[in-house]
């Protein structure tokens, strides 16, 4: 490693270790402690009726049987909510133009979607307010609906805002260089259209929370299943009216979230008015029906782009155009045209050409809202960019390896600028490249997929390179006006008995944030890990900060903590220096002992200096206070974001009469910079192109013509399971960023940035003795068959 | 999302049961493993206001040799199908189809006799019932009966069962050494419920079938034997012209339903394709 920070073999030196996770032995023995495991006393419980058309105008609601069944508490309709709840808006400053309609928790007299919440009853069990449900009766008038992007398109067609000039939430353009010229010189031109299904994210915690509303103090307490802790304490307080400070948030286990647990739910705001009217505890836990048509969905993509190369093969130009549909809205506070915009920023990211002209049209239709799921907008536009190289090499008689050797930006030519204008520090495609090509053995994998193939065994090799976005800066949501945050906070303190206890800003969602954040800590200070406590997800607790979302907890709230463990180890030191007297630069700490710098011969334990600190200041010289607490915040300046960069592999079989497919083996080279626990990211790219397969392969959310979820379940809307899924071969390179001490950037997203993309790849090179071409995903054998016309 | 509030009774032999359900009515559910009717009542697809527990109902229990016939209790697990060596002996085609039925967890409680009584055109059990051909034996107030898996399917989660009727167990006549059986089926995931299936049994002379029954799951409203391509079959040995005369036979004896995902046609042509392949292992013996 090229780590200038620490060597891995001196004592405490945890950065780049695969040290195991501190959580891992608590959850795995059940004993986590998750949303749904609290149990307040005089909690009550609430269920919502839903919407059975997709559009429909509420005429009435009759709910008096339901309020006189015993044990019903309260019965809420849109209206006793809004008289309390101001409305939200998802739309943000710097997406020029953007509009979308005001939102409530529960509609006035209006649902936009099938499934959408309409009335809450609050019950003493969930299972009472269920039956209360079945004794209500809403009377719904039938508008028309919009499904499809070419319905919703349609000029003159239905409408789903009324007043609205048509359903379009958002366009925007990109146009960099003379791309017409471009095309016009080009020696080879590749089309395609693709289409990208939508999916969810299927955690397996589904979405939790216990509003707890104290009207004696005013004050408001969320125990949320959150990632986003204080971004929900600000929404709270604002939309409700309660003072921040009196606002709590706690976030403690969650059971997954991959960016859908990010997002305001009508649901969930509704269940803190409900606790607020009630003046009790109400807890509301969406069951797994409920999560599929009321969290949020991603994707749903349909794009047209056209690729100009040279005759050699050098790409000069890109031209696309991005269709999205997101839904009735646009989702609160981070909207749903972040995923449009990343796909039209990052198509032709790895590559060097300049020529490039994008139009993305994000539109509203009648469906549950789409916004930032894991890899938000780099699948598709890793997709589309990679397969359309793909289909460039092929005409230009290059090989997959080659034709991206010759175009990628090269890994001495940082700092550059990709064709949409983000500006990259330094990236390793090239060195990327080189170690795939060993890592697969990709020429012993053509020479058998050639042998195999003479035997009617159809094999498909793909790869695709990647560009993410991480260690995103103010420039991400902030300059849009939205109040979160992209810096982080932490405080450092040495207990009594010398042992350092961590809060901070950022949270865990089973990634192994708390792992990573005690190993800097404990080798920041010299203490052995298991000495370091880190405390997350609770706004009364722990500092404000961005929290976790797009790929930051290692870079941003990693490099917090590098910093906050420098400032106490200088305090620590100050102390230990009067005590010796010695100079603090004479000394250092190694294994929870105050050691000479230099010959590092032992001098006293830190637990004496702490000791000494809090129960014997009688002993230090006069004047002294000893600081063994310390607080800092940290906000990314220099790049606006950390990009990292890879490429990933995959072998596959495509059994040509049925349409199925296996995934034989799966491959990644990745940089995220400095790697801090090599088993975790390790980890956190095997999730992520499992959840890629999983895109590429299975999962879909399936709608009828009349806007129903036709596989709402897990029977039917199927994800990656252990035993459809290959081994996946993990390599290296590191590239840090020098924005930070760290040098660390992001890896949560890296694995499903390019999964989908190689698979595409590989199915359409397992096609090509039969001239057939897929350009659609998920990859279901029924459309397999139907590209080999098989029935 | 929770249960309506019902009533348990748990019966202790057949009669307790039959007797509970009678005096309920329709009001009534027997549960078995639970592993269809659990989600039906959290999903509150069905409300019934009593459940009659029959898991411990001894009669309802073992198996054993019962003349020319294995007498599979209703209450046999879906793992034991995989363990229990008497069904591995003489109904090999049901311990072939086992491990296809769900996941580890759902198969140690499972029962052959609620799939059986469900009766899901999608599930394993019940179509090979009719490639085996099987008998059900069924209690109810008026008597014990046995009814031929031919005649027990017969619409959509339909069968010879009156309300009120208890599956006391299956009949399958024993594997002889003369016979050869194939089973495989299409499922996206291991475990899924298959987008096509089918399993086999055959009686040959040397090479030649005697005597064959084809049965397919995941293809219509009921499983089905295809007896189009049975007829094909019978008299003759298995060659490529054989087996493709009996692929081309499906169209007959198949009429696949609509669904969302899955094209009748494509259903049709994947049933060809399993019913090829199946037939070539037939042929190979194994
Ligand atoms: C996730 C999941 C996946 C599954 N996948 C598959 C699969 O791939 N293939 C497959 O075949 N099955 C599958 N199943 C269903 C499973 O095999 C069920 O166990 C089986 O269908 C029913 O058996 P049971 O004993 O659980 O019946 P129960 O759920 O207890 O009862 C089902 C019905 O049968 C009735 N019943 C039960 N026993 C009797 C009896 N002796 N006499 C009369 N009526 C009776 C009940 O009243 C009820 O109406 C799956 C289930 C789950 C939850």
């Amino acid at each position: 490693m090229s780590a200038p920070l620490t060597s891995l073999d001196r004592p405490n030196s945890y950065i780049g270790r695969s040290v195991p996770r501190p959580n891992a032995k608590r959850l795995l023995a059940g004993r986590g402690r998750y949303v749904s495991d609290l149990r307040l006393p005089r909690m009550l419980y609430a269920a919502f009726l839903r919407s059975p058309y997709a559009h429909a105008k509420i005429v009435s609601i009759n709910a008096q049987q339901a309020r006189m069944l015993e044990g019903v508490h309260l019965v809420a309709t849109g209206a006793d909510l809004a008289r309390i709840c101001t409305p939200w808006t998802g739309t943000l400053d710097h997406f020029k133009g953007m509009t979308s309609a005001p939102q409530l928790p529960l509609p006035l007299d209006r649902v936009v979607w099938a499934g959408q919440a309409v009335v809450a009853v609050v019950a003493e069990s969930r299972a009472i307010a269920e039956d209360a449900l079945e004794l209500i009766e809403v009377d719904y008038e039938d508008l028309p609906v919009v499904v499809d992007i070419d319905g919703a398109r349609e000029a003159g067609g239905p409408l789903i805002n009324p007043g609205s000039a048509n359903n379009t939430c958002f366009r925007s353009q990109l146009d960099s260089g003379p791309v017409n010229e471009a095309f016009a010189q080009a020696a080879h031109v590749v089309e395609e259209e693709f289409s990208f299904g939508r999916h969810t994210a299927v955690t397996l915690e589904p979405r939790a929370i216990v509003a707890d509303y104290d009207p004696a103090a005013g004050a408001l307490t969320v125990h949320h299943a959150t990632q986003t802790p204080y971004q929900f304490q600000d929404l709270y307080s604002r939309h409700y009216k309660i003072p921040e400070a009196r606002v709590r948030v706690i976030a403690t286990d969650i059971g997954g979230s991959f960016g859908m647990k990010l997002h305001v739910y009508h649901e969930d705001m509704a269940v803190v008015g409900l606790s607020i009217l009630l003046g009790r505890p109400v807890k509301y836990v969406a069951d797994r029906i409920e999560s599929f048509v009321s969290d949020i969905h991603a994707r749903d993509h349909r794009v047209r782009a056209r690729m100009a190369l040279d005759a050699k093969g050098e790409i000069l130009a890109m031209d696309v155009l991005d269709l999205t549909a997101i839904g009735a809205f646009s989702t609160y506070p981070r909207t749903s045209v972040v995923e449009g915009n990343q796909v039209i920023r990052l198509m032709g990211a790895p590559y060097r050409f300049k020529n490039y002209r994008a139009t993305l049209e994000v539109i509203f239709q009648n469906k549950v809202q789409t916004s930032q799921y894991r890899a938000v907008g780099h699948p598709i536009a890793c997709a589309v960019t990679e397969r359309l190289v793909d289909m460039a090499a092929a005409k230009v008689g290059l090989d997959p390896f080659a034709i991206r050797a010759q175009n990628v930006i090269a890994d001495d030519a940082y700092p550059q600028t990709s064709p949409s204008g983000y500006r990259f520090e330094a990236l390793s495609h090239q060195a990327c490249l080189k170690q795939l090509h060993e890592m697969m053995d990709h020429d012993a994998l053509r020479a058998e997929q050639a042998d195999l193939r003479k035997r009617g065994i159809y094999r498909g090799i793909g790869i695709a390179a990647f560009v993410e976005i991480t260690n995103p800066s103010p420039a991400f949501y902030g300059v849009g006006g939205a109040r979160i945050s992209s810096q982080d906070g932490a405080i450092l303190s040495l207990t009594p008995s010398g042992e350092v206890r961590c809060l901070i800003s950022v949270t865990e969602q089973g990634q192994g944030t708390e792992a990573i954040i005690s190993q800097i800590v404990a080798d920041q200070l010299g203490l052995a890990q298991e000495h370091v406590k880190v405390i997350t997800g609770d706004t009364e607790v722990t500092p404000h900060g961005g929290a976790t979302w797009a790929c930051r907890g290692a870079g941003i709230g990693g490099e917090t903590a590098l910093q906050a463990a420098r400032a106490l180890k200088r305090n620590i030191l100050e102390i230990a220096a009067l005590i010796l007297q010695e100079q603090p630069s004479a000394l250092d700490i190694i294994d929870g002992e105050v050691v000479d710098a230099a010959t590092r011969n032992r001098r006293m334990p830190i637990s004496e200096i702490a000791r000494i600190a809090y129960f014997r200041s009688d002993t230090l010289p006069p004047g002294t206070q000893a600081q063994l607490t310390v607080s800092h915040h940290f906000a990314p300046q220099g790049y606006p974001f950390a990009f990292t960069n890879g490429i990933q592999g995959c072998s596959l079989e495509v059994d040509v009469e049925t349409g199925f497919i296996k995934v034989l083996k799966h491959f990644i080279v990745e940089d995220c910079g400095r790697v801090i626990n090599p088993m975790l990211v390790d980890e956190q790219l095997r999730g992520g192109i499992v959840q890629g397969l999983g895109a590429a392969l299975f999962e879909e959310c399936r709608y009828s013509e009349t806007g129903q979820l036709v596989n709402g379940s897990l029977a039917d809307y199927l994800v990656p399971m252990p035993m459809e899924m290959p081994d996946i071969v993990i390599g290296h390179v590191e590239t840090p960023t020098a924005d930070t001490e760290l040098g660390a950037k992001g890896v949560g997203e890296a694995g499903t940035a390019a999964a989908s993309a190689c698979v595409l790849n590989a199915v359409n090179d397992a096609l090509t003795p039969f001239g057939a071409t897929i350009n659609s995903i998920p990859i279901t054998p029924t459309k397999i068959l139907k590209a080999l016309k098989r029935f | 999302m929770k249960a309506r509030a019902f009533s348990y009774f748990r019966a202790a032999t057949i009669d307790q049961a039959l007797d509970a359900h009678a005096r309920a009515g329709e009001d009534a559910r027997f549960i078995a493993g639970g592993q269809s009717l659990v989600p039906a009542l959290s999903l509150r697809l069905q409300a019934p206001r009593l459940l009659i527990d029959i898991t411990h109902i001894d009669e309802l229990r073992g198996v054993r040799r019962d003349g020319g016939y294995l007498r599979i209790g209703a209450l046999t697990r879906h793992c034991e199908m995989l363990s229990e060596p008497l069904i591995a002996e003489f109904a090999p085609l049901l311990h072939a189809a086992a491990p296809f039925v769900a996941h580890p967890a759902i198969r140690n409680r499972g029962t052959f006799g609620g799939s059986i009584a469900l009766a899901d055109p999608a599930s394993e059990f019940p179509a090979m019932t009719l490639a085996l051909d099987a008998e059900i034996e069924i209690a109810g107030p008026s008597g014990s009966r046995r009814v031929k898996a031919d005649d027990f399917f017969v619409e959509l989660f339909e069968t010879a069962l009156q309300p009120g009727e208890l599956i006391t167990a299956i009949y399958v006549p024993l594997f002889k050494a003369d016979q050869r059986f194939a089973f495989d089926e299409l499922a996206r995931r291991r475990g899924d419920y298959a987008l096509v299936g089918c399993g086999m049994l055959a009686t040959f002379t040397g090479d030649r079938i005697d005597d064959i029954r084809i049965s397919f799951f995941s293809v219509g409203n009921t499983p089905m034997r295809v007896k189009g391509a049975e007829l094909t079959l019978i008299g003759s040995s298995l060659d490529a012209e054989r087996i493709a005369a009996a692929q081309a036979a499906l169209e007959g004896d198949l009429a696949p339903p609509d669904s969302d995902e899955i094209p009748p046609a494509m259903r049709l042509h994947l049933a060809r394709v399993l019913l090829g392949r199946l037939l070539g292992r037939l042929c190979e013996g194994e």
